[in-house]
């Protein structure tokens, strides 16, 4: 990108959750849900003086994309890091069910999910992960009737068992900037130790899980700029597409077999995993 | 009980459930699946058990990897794929007893939440499509090990018992997350029943359809088997009464109110307004 191309250009990372979900869809088309004036917040943040946000780090948007009805479902990775807890989780995974429910009654609703979460809410532990269940049910429901497109732009990323919901996506697309794994690095520093993963190490990180990295694995679906009209363009390109031949999460087959000739007894490296999944999937 | 299932109780329960039917060979060590009797009728047992010889140095102590991940939604995705033409699914049995997902370098690199969502992914399938699942809470139950086996279950039936435990994240790892001290961890974890490690307290968010306590839940007894058969045969009976193939049943309990109140509002809010 030159310098005028990048004056020109409309980040879409530099936006919050809210104007992520705005530029997504139809221009005028937004209708937010259980906006920050219903002050439905986190029960057991309060408990813990943790302050609370009155979106709870969840924008649910309603709207049209590409003239049809659609629901984005955006997480404010400023909040808490995106962490999903009880009324957030619920959020998203209502409107998932929501949306499915639509489409079984002919209301052809899609849903966009923004990723930007660190996973589980630990403050709010066995909720999050009992709603991260539910929204993987939703994903896996609702891609039955529509695509079901994520999107992680960064640069909070997308762990945990978030990770999980972007992997059941019928279509994933990501930036330069995002990644995608489901232990955070501090987490497997901490557990397998600093010589299996130091999660200080920047440049690593990103040349294992990094966007670039996961499109050249075939782990992501497309790999875009920061640049929120190409964002949407791509968006809407995989909504035309319509549902895919198989999902990612079904090909069991296929992954098997590349995983049978990974060599276990030496350490991964970015090179050999592109080279893997490029031969096998 | 066989000793040569004596290594975890995951593998023990799952060893007594199926009894004579042995472990299907096309599965690695870490991934037992059997074809046995539930209430008289063919249903698919699935657990994942520890394998000290796994080939993939960070799994070696019972945790779902990559190669685990994928061989579960095989597994589901079996049965389904044989079922597809009838109108009487199979059902399926989570046995569960899972310490973690497989934290490691080689695991991250190849993509082991996409080997999880292919098991999540197949169990939620299997349900959706009519197959009964259960999942039975024997043992450890931890973060997106549970993610991947047995969390979506029609129905989740646990021992009350002290080895049992259900959580996002262990607690040294969890403290170091949120900035806080293992100790402070523990005294919120002692008064915020979601932040809480045991299956009391987890019972207490309405996630379960049932615990149970056998008399002894490393190796079962007679009794103690049939306990659990029954308590799945209830269950078996309970999903096939049910017209709903969603988690909704999970949503009843006071500590999950939150949970209640939104879904309504945006049921409110959803439709477009009149303009």
């Amino acid at each position: 990108m030159n310098t005028q191309a990048l004056l020109e250009r409309a980040s879409f990372i530099e936006l919050d959750a809210r104007h992520r979900a705005r530029a997504l869809l139809d221009a005028g088309s937004m209708r937010e849900l259980i906006d920050p004036f219903a002050r439905l917040t986190s029960p057991w943040l309060v408990q813990q003086g943790v302050v609370t946000q009155s979106d709870d780090g969840v924008v649910v948007a309603k709207g049209k994309i590409d003239g049809q009805a659609a629901v984005v479902l955006a997480i404010e990775g400023a909040f808490q890091g995106g962490s999903l807890g009880e009324v957030g989780g619920a959020k998203i995974a209502g409107a998932l069910e929501l949306a499915a429910e639509d489409n079984r009654r002919g209301v052809p609703t899609r849903a966009l999910i923004l990723f930007e979460t660190g996973g589980v809410r630990l403050q709010e532990a066995n909720l999050g992960l009992a709603a991260i269940a539910e929204i993987h049910s939703a994903i896996v429901d609702l891609r039955r009737y529509q695509p079901v497109i994520g999107i992680i732009a960064g640069t909070v990323g997308c762990f945990g068992g978030m990770s999980i919901a972007a992997a059941l996506c019928s279509t994933l697309i990501v930036t330069q900037d995002a990644r995608l794994g489901l232990n955070g690095p501090a987490v497997i520093e901490q557990e397998a130790g600093i010589s299996e993963y130091d999660s200080r190490d920047r440049p690593f990180i990103w040349s294992l899980t990094g966007g670039e990295q996961r499109f050249a694995s075939k782990l992501v679906d497309a790999y875009v700029e920061d640049d929120a009209e190409i964002i949407r363009a791509t968006a809407i390109d995989f909504l035309r597409r319509g549902l895919p031949a198989i999902n990612r999460s079904e090909r069991c087959a296929e992954f098997l077999a590349c995983l049978a000739a990974v060599d276990a007894g030496v350490q991964a490296t970015p090179g050999a995993i592109r080279a893997v999944y490029q031969k096998g999937l | 009980m066989k000793p040569e299932h004596g290594e975890s109780r995951g593998a023990r329960w799952f060893a007594a459930l199926t009894g004579s039917a042995p472990p299907l060979t096309s599965y690695p060590a870490s991934v037992r699946v059997a074809d046995a009797a539930l209430a008289g009728e063919p249903a698919r047992y699935i657990a994942v058990v520890l394998d000290p010889d796994n080939r993939f140095p960070r799994v070696r102590n019972g945790e779902i990897g990559l190669v685990e991940g994928w061989e579960l939604a095989r597994a589901v995705q079996e049965v389904v794929v044989a079922d597809r033409d009838r109108a009487d699914k199979r059902p399926i049995v989570a046995v569960i007893d899972v310490t973690s997902q497989a934290y490691g370098r080689c695991e991250e690199g190849y993509g082991i939440h996409q080997a999880l969502a292919g098991a999540a992914g197949a169990y939620a399938g299997a349900r959706l499509a009519g197959h009964p699942v259960i999942g039975l809470i024997v043992g450890k139950a931890m973060s997106g090990a549970f993610l991947a086996h047995g969390y979506q279950a029609n129905r989740l039936i646990a021992f009350s018992d002290a080895k049992v435990m259900v959580h996002a994240m262990g607690k040294e790892s969890a403290a170091r997350v949120t900035l806080r001290s293992v100790a402070d961890l523990e005294a919120f974890a002692a008064t915020v029943p979601p932040m809480a490690y045991d299956i009391g307290n987890y019972a207490s968010l309405g996630l379960l359809w049932r615990s149970l306590a056998p008399v002894n839940p490393e190796t079962p007894t007679d009794a103690d088997l049939r306990l659990i058969e029954s308590a799945l045969t209830e269950a078996l009976v309970d999903i096939r009464a049910d017209s709903r193939r969603d988690l909704g049943g999970r949503l009843g309990a006071e500590h999950r109110k939150a949970s209640r109140q939104v879904r309504a509002l945006l049921r409110e809010q959803w439709p477009q307004p009149l303009s």
